[in-house]
């Protein structure tokens, strides 16, 4: 049976290298067998906002095809693919409170809603668990 | 399973959320039965400050009417059997005297914080 680790996240999509940098660790942990947890806190339950858009960028000269920018609620749904052809599983909460106050309940699917209880007993039952706060 | 939360980056958003996000989140996990503790080290000291007021916030007729209130959520949390640990040296260098803090408070100095983490399964540095 995998082993799971459980990670918790914080910062919002587009802001600091912490968030791409998350999904990389989570990345590596799938590769390596492992079912993750994640718990979004505050501005992290925007990573999976569905509403994500690629757009063009005149500076750069190039269409929103050509541009293809990157969205992290993309990098996600791969990630949780990646997880699901390896049987493994990538469980993604956003605490609800968080999304209320944000009015970002438009997640991908896969994500559902929670709350710190929802944390402890992800922390409980994984190997280990690493919090990536915001500064 | 037994995990320390320190908390260091202070006063981000407790006007907005009205509290400490992390504090809270401690809050919502000791009411899930967590088996925790708390660590102020940086900025972060101030919480426990006593007289601290974040009362009177208001953008034309719009007025907060419920401003964070820290040191007292700390008070709350050290109530429902979590202890409060703070870094002495944080104190200190920031001029604070014990005087001005609330009760029930745990000083540790920061050379024996490795020794204090080693009494916890994990230690969460939020």
């Amino acid at each position: 049976m995998a082993k799971t680790l459980t990670f918790a996240l914080m910062d919002p999509p587009f802001e600091n290298a912490r968030s791409t940098t998350a999904l990389r660790l989570i990345d590596l942990a799938v590769k390596g067998g492992f079912n993750v947890n994640v718990f979004a806190y505050e501005g992290a339950v925007y990573l999976p906002f569905a509403k994500q858009a690629q757009h063009p960028n005149a500076v750069h000269g190039r269409t929103v095809e050509e541009e293809n920018h990157p969205l992290p609620r993309s990098w996600i749904a791969a990630l949780m693919k990646e997880a699901g052809a390896k049987g493994l599983k990538l469980d993604w909460v956003n605490c609800g409170l968080c999304v209320d106050e944000r009015g970002a309940a438009e997640a991908i699917e896969g994500v559902r809603r929670g709350s710190p209880a929802d944390f402890w007993n992800f922390a409980q039952n994984s190997v280990n668990t690493l919090v990536i706060g915001t500064k | 399973m037994k995990v320390l939360n320190i908390v260091e980056a202070a006063y981000r958003g407790t006007l907005e959320e009205q509290d400490d996000t992390i504090v809270w989140f401690c809050h919502a996990m000791k009411g899930a039965n967590a088996d925790i503790d708390v660590l102020l080290r940086g900025n972060a000291v101030n919480y426990a400050v006593k007289a601290q007021d974040a009362s009177g916030l208001s953008f034309g007729d719009a007025r907060q009417t419920q401003p964070p209130q820290l040191a007292n959520d700390l008070v709350k949390l050290n109530g429902k059997g979590v202890k409060i640990f703070v870094v002495e040296d944080a104190l200190r260098e920031r001029g604070i005297e014990p005087s001005e803090l609330i009760d029930g408070l745990d000083f540790v100095p920061r050379a024996k914080l490795a020794k204090l983490f080693a009494d916890y399964d994990q230690v969460w540095h939020w």
